[in-house]
């Protein structure tokens, strides 16, 4: 973390905490994200999915420690990088694959495509393709549990290219002014698109964003599922209390082009591959696993299962038949 | 030399206001920027300070006057001893400032129903106060709906809309922003996907180009997105087009942009039982809603409905006047300019019937094709840009439906292709003029 102005409000760096049954679990979603991912890079290559396709391979711990810090009936909503983020909140892989291959099974019943997904059932609200604009409305979900009072909490998940976007300053003096119960958390993966976080921000130190609003913010290891739950939970049980909203940056990293179209000129090939030897979310996660005493067999049992599930999430997308046409004529309107 | 007092104009819009309370009295030494009296217009109460220094010899308009027009003479200062003695209030009358704007609005007789049912017992309703009815009985009816923008709860409304609203819902309903249209857009566009039902106020629709992104890509764009699973119950309010003299920036017509996307509703109320009705209909719509409301248009008065039962129906054009010779379309504060051409082409000898739209989009068609088949002739009347306006979708519209009944081509009358000018002049010349309609309904026969 850098050099912290005495005067700013700043959250205490937490001691960490997942017990084994805990991170075990994390692991697993971590693992369905990443084969997931995988799944869909190759069905893109095969031309099952097409369009925008964002993959969040090598960002897997942020979700899902976040996920870990909330309950049910909290929400969330992302930009178009978005896939970890609905299975994370435990929507159903087949709707979401279904999606991605423009079918009727998908959670938009192909009408939204992979930056446009929503679950109201599990407290996912999209999905959002429009760089910065979901962190308004992020903080319109926490504005909709300040006015009924409850103690419900939203998180707000935006790039650091995002962080850029004016509305994001408005939303940060908006959920400060009136103690939203919003967490921003910046995913600064290093670039947007292809301009690096130095080329694109003055600020040197993004987790210092909210420092004019009085916003405590913290800056973490986004690559260590442990530390993100861990901050996440400070940040979550700040806003629970009603003390406003949090700012968390995560640095984190993306193993893949910015979308399935991005040649990735703008890293070097050893940037990448250091980053997945030495920091991956994943290893780190199981040789936690293997100091707590997992064995072999249960995680070959584990990388099986997930293999299974997502190869049926892919079947199914394939197998579930294109929207009816008339489908385009409906859901414009309510009641109409 | 005796120097008259006169009424001031506080506001773009004012044409007349309360002379509320003197604080100087005939006899008084006043210097100038002394408070001499307050004034309530139609958006604050504000007090008028002395240009000239003296002694108040007489005050003309007494406290508590009414409907005092700008420009009329209120006190005279140094005045010759001898005529200084204080006026009696039935030796006072306003004067008009100019005979356009009348010290106070006449109340414009409810035109004969045409097209709707009768909903009883009216009263003289301001379109400030009407709109403000619709928004505060549905509050009282559902908890979820609430009031959101730039000075709309302390202040009380920059244009008085929501005037009282804070004092009987609290702030938790009526809510304050700072000035983030974009922000609190995007805030309000969260809020209702999450199930509340905002009623976001624009100062005026000029400051929500800032926001128009969540407005048409979030609030209009979600529900399809989704799969229909994330609606948007939301309504955007404010002042749309030309207000009087506030230049290029404060005075665009925002109709067309609006009623182009799919997934918005648009409604442009003209008089108050409009602004009353489809308030109350846009805040029940489960659909983002654009409410084009219009700033000469607050202040003017009209016979409203008292029922509380009262509501319009979205999407129902309402003919205002009934002709068999020509129909004019228009809507929004376009009516009255076209039901006053239509009077006087009816000195003409010429019939129109005037068609006010209420609804934008979806545009009620049937009601113009079954007019146009009658009439045989059609002109639109808007104040927005000709290009690619409302006017070019109802003259195609007509074309598609009925071009076998029309005797001539259809016309439009529009704002000028130009950005709005400050120059008094300049401005009229800019804005549609009941005789460009009449003459351009005269250029069909």
């Amino acid at each position: 973390m850098a050099v912290t102005p005495e005067k700013t409000k700043r959250g205490k760096k937490p001691a960490v905490s997942m017990d084994r049954d805990e991170l075990f679990a994390a692991y697993a979603s971590m693992l369905l994200i990443r084969r997931f991912e995988e799944k869909a890079g190759q069905l893109y290559g095969m031309g099952l999915i097409a369009g925008f396709c964002h993959l969040y391979i090598g960002q897997e711990a942020v979700v899902v420690g976040m996920q870990h810090c909330i309950e049910q009936g909290d929400e969330v909503i992302t930009s178009y990088r978005d896939h970890g983020h609905m299975l994370a909140c435990g929507m159903d892989p087949n709707g979401v694959m279904a999606e991605l291959t423009g079918r009727s099974g998908g959670y938009s019943r192909g009408k939204g495509g992979s930056m446009h997904m929503f679950s109201k059932e599990k407290g996912f609200f999209g999905g959002h393709g429009i760089v910065g604009a979901q962190v308004s409305l992020g903080a319109g979900l926490g504005f909709s549990n300040w006015y009924r009072e409850n103690d419900r909490v939203s998180l707000t998940y935006f790039g650091e290219g995002a962080s850029n976007q004016g509305q994001v300053y408005e939303s940060f003096n908006l959920a400060s002014l009136m103690k939203l119960p919003v967490v921003f958390i910046i995913e600064n993966n290093r670039y947007a698109m292809g301009t690096s976080v130095e080329r694109a921000s003055a600020s040197r130190d993004l987790s210092l964003n909210g420092v004019p609003w009085g916003m405590p913010s913290l800056a973490v290891d986004g690559m260590d599922v442990l530390a993100v739950k861990a901050a996440g939970e400070q940040a979550v049980a700040h806003c629970r209390a009603g003390k406003g909203p949090f700012l968390l940056e995560m640095k984190t990293y993306r193993y893949r082009g910015h979308s399935m179209s991005d040649p990735a000129k703008y890293r070097t090939r050893e940037e990448v591959q250091r980053m997945r030897a030495e920091h991956d979310p994943l290893d780190s996660a199981k040789k936690h696993l293997e100091e707590l005493g997992i064995t072999e067999a249960e995680m070959k049992k584990l990388d099986d299962d997930i293999k299974l599930r997502v190869q049926a999430a892919a079947d199914f997308a394939q197998a579930s038949p294109e929207p009816d046409p008339s489908e385009l004529w409906t859901d414009i309107l309510v009641g109409v | 030399m005796a120097t008259d007092i006169l009424m001031p104009a506080l506001s773009p819009t004012m044409t007349s206001g309360k002379l509320s309370k003197w604080l100087k009295q005939p006899g008084d030494t006043v210097k100038s920027g002394d408070v001499l009296a307050e004034i309530e217009t139609d958006k604050a109460t504000m007090e008028v300070e002395a240009v000239d220094e003296g002694v108040l010899s007489k005050i003309v308009v007494p406290e508590g006057t009414e409907g005092v027009a700008v420009n009329a003479v209120i006190a005279v200062l140094n005045a010759d001893e001898a005529s200084a003695a204080p006026a009696t209030p039935a030796a006072v009358a306003p004067v008009a400032a100019t005979p356009a704007a009348p010290a106070v609005a006449k109340p414009v007789a409810a035109p004969q129903n045409l097209s709707e049912p009768a909903w009883g017992e009216t009263k003289p309703t301001t379109v400030r106060e009407a709109l403000r009815e619709g928004m505060v009985l549905e509050m009282r009816a559902d908890a979820d709906v609430f009031l959101m923008g730039e000075e709309v709860a302390q202040y009380q409304g920059a244009y008085k809309i929501s005037q009282g609203m804070l004092d009987e819902f609290g702030p938790r309903r009526v809510i304050d922003t700072p000035i983030t249209e974009h922000g609190f857009t995007g805030m309000a566009v969260g809020a209702a996907m999450n199930g509340l039902k905002p009623i976001v106020e624009f100062m005026t629709f000029n400051f929500a180009m800032q926001a128009i992104d969540q407005i048409i890509n979030s609030a209009a764009k979600t529900l399809y997105m989704s799969g229909g699973q994330m609606g948007c119950p939301i309504v955007f309010r404010g002042p749309n087009g030309a207000a009087a003299r506030v230049g290029a920036q404060h005075s665009q017509c925002y109709a067309s942009w609006y009623a182009h996307c799919p997934g918005l509703k648009v409604v442009a109320p003209w008089n108050a039982a409009d602004a009353k009705g489809l308030m109350r209909a846009a805040i029940r719509d489960p659909n983002p809603v654009i409410f084009l409301e219009n700033e000469i248009l607050y202040g003017q008065t009209f016979d409203c409905p008292v029922s509380e039962d009262f509501i319009l129906p979205i999407g129902k054009a309402k003919i205002e006047r009934a002709g068999s010779d020509v129909t004019i379309i228009a809507f929004s504060i376009m009516v009255d300019v076209a039901l006053k051409a239509a009077e006087a082409l009816a000195e003409q000898g010429i019939s129109a019937e005037v068609i006010n739209l209420r609804t934008i989009r979806p545009l009620d068609i049937e009601t113009i094709i079954t007019s146009v088949k009658k009439t045989s002739r059609v002109v639109s009347v808007e104040e927005g840009w000709p290009f690619a306006g409302i006017g070019s979708e109802i003259c195609m519209t007509v074309v598609e439906h009925c071009f076998d009944w029309l005797d001539a081509p259809p016309v439009r009358v529009a704002g000028l292709d130009v950005p709005m000018p400050y120059a008094a002049n300049l401005e009229k010349l800019a804005l549609p003029q009941p005789n460009w309609v009449v003459d351009a309904v005269k250029k069909l026969f």
